[in-house]
């Protein structure tokens, strides 16, 4: 998680990913916010995110990053 | 010929009144419709606004209504700027400031906003209530010429204040015209347009659609952060062209989108504003083999577009796509530092561009003008303007032109043109800076900003720069500095910074 929030810091580091849960909804990451965060998460986790993860429910949160990130690392 | 881009809107109107011409997930534009609307808002302003060749505001967010709005004006003879509704009010201001506008075109939702910009705002809704005035509407028309502007588009200055670039009707109808001819758009194409309408690169999916009496769907911009979303789109309108920005067509590339859906009847796939990286191109290229590709190239002060590429063979990871040639009607060349003619391969000088296309300066800002606008330095025999880009490039050596860098401090950032100088002077507005310095991590497509300041942190820094500056020019790394490097100039060691990334 620590490791997830140092990645999102790293684009937005104005944002408080303990509390927010709108990442997506009220637009604080734009697409190539996300291209951006993908790509480091792929990297970092050694994962294959696809079109098909990629729908706003799991990114809205710094949570549910890490909950896509749990699941795809048990596959 | 041509003397008006509304013509070209008569004249699909005629064609085909009933095809859709703009339309977005919510509503759809006939071409009937469209020139029902415009109709209505140039009465409104040709009644209401005693003034022409004057600047009108467009303050709304994208849709096919906001095209409606922009002939609108046009038809009154008067010029339209459109107006991020994202846009920090302070830049808004900047931009207010020296543009005066006649008046400001708006809806509801900001109208609010609109009337700090202007006392004469209008709204949407109801300027196209207003009853057509046939006769008054073609008595001005009729007085139009095509060196009339018919837009400022608003781009990135670096000494902090936006420079507005004055475009004529002439040299739009001129780009249209070549750009469609030589890629083919036709009325069988449906393209699915990405750009904003306050950027240059949308001018080809506005423009081209009438031109060609096609249609034209604005795709929503959340769709492209979920590619999934965005491949739908494209199948449900059957869309056959796209002109995006290479970063837009990264988010399906990144994701393998095409596994999931590959649209049926994409078949021209246009791209510039910024470098396509190979890799994202030949993942394209390996799901749409059959497809046209072009790399395109040119700034807002050429109307957008100087020179293309039809892509017409493989690259492999590390080569660079060629922006290749000029459009018919256009020279480009390139002088090196004592404005002499290259003409050999490989030789790196500054593109240099003349023709219809060049842009009629920026707005209210002669001396700005005069920098790069200037008199052909290989014709002293009579008046002749080019533009000189400050982009550098050679030839290779299949005499295509090749991009390789800018002269200055400009940057492109995700399809974003942006001064670095602009960054800076609004971090340095900032109470108790001591020392602010931009650089460009062209690896990492990352704007690093080194600070000094005992005033802010990086948390308080980004938000107090998102009431100044544009999102995408907020950088995307901030680095507080106890000690700045200096050059003995008193200027910032850029040199040391980057080494500092």
């Amino acid at each position: 998680m620590d490791r997830i929030i140092e990645i999102l810091k790293a684009v937005h580091p104005e944002v408080d990913y303990e509390t927010e849960t709108g990442l997506i909804d009220k637009r604080i990451f734009d697409s190539f916010d996300v291209v951006t965060i993908v790509g480091e998460l792929m990297d970092e986790f050694d994962i294959e995110i696809t079109a098909e993860h990629m729908i706003p429910e799991n990114f809205n949160s710094a949570e549910a990053i890490a909950e896509l990130v749990r699941t795809l690392e048990e596959e | 010929m041509k003397t008006n881009i509304l013509e070209y809107l008569f004249e699909s109107a005629k064609a085909c009144p009933d095809k859709a011409a703009y339309f977005d997930e919510q509503i759809s534009f006939s071409y009937d419709r469209m020139l029902k609307a415009v109709k209505a808002i140039g009465t409104k302003l040709i009644t209401k606004l005693n003034v022409k060749c004057r600047p009108v505001l467009v303050y709304m967010d994208k849709s096919p209504a906001v095209i409606a709005a922009f002939w609108g004006c046009v038809y009154s003879r008067n010029f339209y700027v459109p107006i991020d509704t994202g846009m920090p009010e302070m830049r808004i201001r900047l931009i207010v400031e020296n543009l005066k506008p006649a008046a400001v075109i708006t809806d509801m939702t900001y109208y609010d906003m609109a009337r700090k910009f202007s006392n004469n705002v209008f709204l949407y809704e109801e300027m196209t209530e207003t009853p057509v005035d046939e006769n008054l509407l073609s008595e001005r028309l009729a007085t139009s010429i095509d060196t009339d502007p018919v837009y400022v588009l608003y781009t990135s200055g670096s000494t902090g204040v936006p420079k507005g670039v004055v475009v004529s009707h002439r040299s739009l109808i001129d780009y249209v015209e070549q750009f469609c001819n030589e890629i083919g758009i036709t009325e069988d194409d449906v393209i699915a347009n990405q750009a904003p309408f306050y950027f240059d690169a949308s001018l080809i999916d506005i423009y081209c659609t009438v031109y060609a009496h096609a249609s034209m769907g604005i795709v929503p911009l959340d769709y492209f952060s979920v590619p999934l979303r965005l491949l739908e789109f494209l199948e449900k309108y059957n869309v056959t062209t796209i002109r995006w920005v290479p970063s837009a067509m990264k988010m399906v590339s990144v994701f393998n989108g095409f596994k999931s859906l590959k649209p049926k009847k994409l078949r021209k796939i246009i791209f510039g504003a910024e470098s396509m990286p190979v890799k994202v191109y030949n993942y394209w290229k390996a799901n749409y083999p059959d497809a046209v590709f072009v790399q395109i190239y040119g700034p807002t002060e050429i109307t957008g577009v100087c020179t293309y590429h039809i892509v017409d063979r493989d690259y492999s990871d590390d080569e660079t796509i060629p922006i290749g040639k000029a459009f018919r009607n256009t020279e480009v060349f390139l002088l090196d530092d004592e404005d002499r003619l290259i003409s050999r391969s490989g030789t790196v000088g500054e593109i240099c561009v003349k023709g219809s296309c060049l842009a009629m300066g920026y707005y209210n800002a002669r001396e700005r003008s005069d920098e790069v606008f200037v008199q052909n330095p290989l014709n002293s025999y009579y008046s002749e303007k080019i533009y000189r880009t400050g982009d550098l490039a050679k030839y290779n050596d299949r005499h295509e032109l090749v991009f390789v860098s800018r002269k200055d401090f400009q940057i492109k950032h995700m399809g974003h043109r942006i001064e670095l100088g602009e960054i800076e002077t609004a971090v340095m507005a900032l109470p108790d800076m001591k020392n602010a310095c931009c650089v460009y991590d062209s690896a990492k497509d990352k704007i690093v900003l080194f600070y000094e300041t005992d005033a802010y942190d990086d948390m308080s820094l980004t938000e107090a720069l998102k009431k100044r500056l544009q999102r995408y020019m907020i950088p995307n790394v901030t680095k507080k500095l106890d000690e700045f490097p200096m050059l003995k100039s008193g200027k910032a060691d850029r040199v040391k910074l980057k080494e500092m990334i």
